[in-house]
């Protein structure tokens, strides 16, 4: 059980580590970066789970009768390119925040909100 | 050119989007905005009409048939969405020039039309998809925008709001596509109407329970549903006027059609409320909602954020129309979501002319203008009624069926507690009410006019639909019946 299903093992684990990141850490970067992994996981998760036993790339050949199913990966192609869009907005608004608040740190940037206030 | 409808109701705005770069002057990119957005109205109207006369469209793109390629399927709920989206959007927009010429750049107002076409597209093509991974795509296109969009506001705060809007907003699609991945595996399946058959074969798996818990989960966060609702309030308040204004009206009310559409349609009612607790879940959720977040709403000194808490509040009296899943429950849901969209449309709209006259939406800030901007404070007093739900506006056809369909169920303190609810409503509305018609107007503020016309015109169109729907009920009643009753496959 726990090694028959190991691909599945990796993503909960890369998803938690990930999530954790998005909630604990204060520097947006960080979160960022803690959402890419998120995100990443669930890459890993639908390419695996294509993936068929002694089956090869879905390209039709002589002698080759079992392929992997190509749908989710292509499917998770659409995803990473979602993912790229999402990180290279968060890495602008980071940018934005930075010249606004001259801070990228969570913390700094409620102060100065409630100062504000 | 009939047949193709449901394609050019998402491609039409599509196409159009990057167009808006090219034109660059910003009176003819918004013209250009306008008559693409009125193109998608006329669109849903003729879709609507179709449905309602000879049913369920459906549509293969590239003709691929249905399980393999992607099929657009438009049934009644879908064309009353449709509807709801491209008129909001529509009416919205006469007032967007006036509006964004004192919010935004001069040179940044393409790309502010640029987004909203895309954003606009992306919530057509939620709504028109029958295929579940097409759902993850346009959810992503029309919040990615609406990220842009956010961001694009005046204050700094619009950058740390739209900031923390995608984190949750990532997070939310995320956990849908980590769903949509579930279902795929247990089914080998994307399409809608396929998962709907294929998935009682292997429901009572723990994949199915995990991916059902990953997709409703997710789309809770896009919903702000509470207590996922944090990241709406500061969204909207510091969002430019219009954008506010377009997405309390629709943005929201996609996620109830996919909460819906996957708890009714794909999953099946006996799954999401026989199989699991759903229905007490959503009561509890949606009835705190409504509470916590109209006491809110009674402190906030930002009117922007008092009516985004009043946002969450109604929010939790669609969950609560949900969670009866009753028929009646469910046409009172869907009047509330074509009913709110009136509402806080014409109220952010009022709230963007009084920004345009005076630059803030403080609340001390509205000392008077009872006086100054008769006709705006009119429009805000009108869909407050509205919001409270006083009878001969949409708001109180709404929870009249919601009573109606707490009662048949025999669910009383439910009942008691909606309209208690509404009291809240009474509460906030009155603040603002008190401020603007019985306090003398702040000095220095002598000069502040009425709203120009490009505002009171879409602004009272939406006060006069609050009326109008509020009075002769048959055609949203109709169509929100219809789609209720296919939704439980009782044929009309």
């Amino acid at each position: 059980m726990l090694i028959g299903l190991y691909n599945y093992w990796i993503v909960v684990v890369l998803m938690m580590i990930g999530f954790y990141i998005v909630i604990a850490h204060g520097n947006l970067i960080k979160k960022i970066v803690g959402l890419t992994i998120f995100q990443t996981s669930v890459f890993i998760f639908y390419i695996s789970m294509a993936k068929v036993d002694g089956g090869t790339a879905p390209i039709l050949a002589d002698g080759i009768e079992r392929y992997s199913n190509p749908l989710p990966h292509v499917l998770i192609l659409t995803a990473i390119v979602v993912g790229i869009a999402t990180t290279a907005l968060a890495l602008a608004l980071t940018v934005r925040i930075k010249e606004a608040y001259g801070s990228i740190e969570e913390e700094h940037i409620q102060e100065k909100d409630n100062q504000a206030c | 050119m009939l047949t193709h409808l449901p394609i050019l109701q998402v491609i039409v705005p599509l196409l159009a989007a990057p167009l808006c770069i090219f034109l660059r002057r910003p009176p003819l990119v918004w013209l250009f905005t306008l008559i693409v957005s009125s193109l998608a109205f006329v669109i849903s109207i003729l879709l609507l009409q179709q449905v309602m006369a000879s049913g369920t469209i459906v549509y293969e793109l590239g003709g691929w048939d249905a399980p393999w390629g992607i099929e657009y399927r438009i049934d009644a709920l879908n064309a009353f969405l449709l509807l709801i989206i491209t008129a909001i959007s529509t009416v919205v927009l006469l007032a967007a020039q006036t509006s964004i010429s004192k919010e935004i750049p001069k040179e940044k107002h393409m790309l502010f039309y640029t987004l909203y076409l895309l954003s606009l597209t992306g919530m057509l093509g939620i709504v028109a998809t029958g295929d579940a991974f097409n759902v993850f795509v346009f959810l992503e296109i029309s919040s990615l925008s609406a990220y842009a969009l956010i961001a694009l506001g005046k204050d700094r705060r619009a950058l740390w709001a739209s900031f923390q809007y995608l984190i949750m907003g990532t997070i939310g699609a995320t956990f849908i596509l980590i769903g949509i991945g579930l279902m795929y595996q247990m089914t080998g399946t994307l399409n809608m109407e396929d998962l709907s058959t294929r998935l009682p074969e292997v429901a009572q798996t723990r994949t199915v329970f995990v991916s059902f818990a990953f997709v409703i989960v997710g789309i809770c966060l896009k919903l702000a549903l509470f207590p996922l609702h944090l990241w709406l309030p500061n969204a909207y308040t510091y969002a430019p006027s219009i954008v506010t204004a377009f997405f309390a009206a629709t943005a929201t009310k996609v996620a109830i059609y996919l909460l819906i559409r996957f708890s009714f349609s794909v999953f099946g009612l006996s799954f999401s409320f026989t199989t699991l607790p759903l229905q007490i879940l959503f009561m509890v959720l949606g009835l705190s909602g409504i509470f916590v977040a109209s006491i809110a709403a009674i402190y906030q000194t930002n009117i922007k954020t008092l009516f985004a808490y009043s946002s969450i509040a109604q929010i939790g009296y669609m969950i609560v129309g949900f969670s009866v899943s009753t028929v009646t429950g469910l046409t009172a849901t869907l009047l509330h979501v074509f009913n709110h969209a009136l509402m806080k449309g014409a109220l952010f709209l009022a709230l963007g002319a009084v920004m345009y006259r005076i630059g803030s939406v403080q609340l001390s800030q509205f000392q008077g203008l009872g006086r100054q901007m008769p006709l705006t404070m009119a429009a805000i007093v009108i869909g407050g009624l509205s919001l409270i739900g006083v009878p001969l506006t949409v708001g109180f056809v709404s929870k009249w069926y919601l009573l109606m369909a707490l009662i048949e169920q025999g669910w009383w303190p439910v009942a008691v507690l909606i309209v208690l609810g509404s009291l809240l409503a009474v509460v906030y509305v009155w603040r603002l009410v008190e401020i603007a018609y019985f306090k003398p107007q702040l000095v220095g503020k002598e000069s502040v006019k009425e709203a120009p016309l490009s505002f009171l015109i879409p602004i009272w169109i939406l006060v006069m639909a609050n009326i109008y729907f509020g009075i002769d009920t048959r055609l949203s009643v109709q169509v929100a019946q219809a789609a209720a009753q296919s939704l439980f496959g009782v044929s009309p």
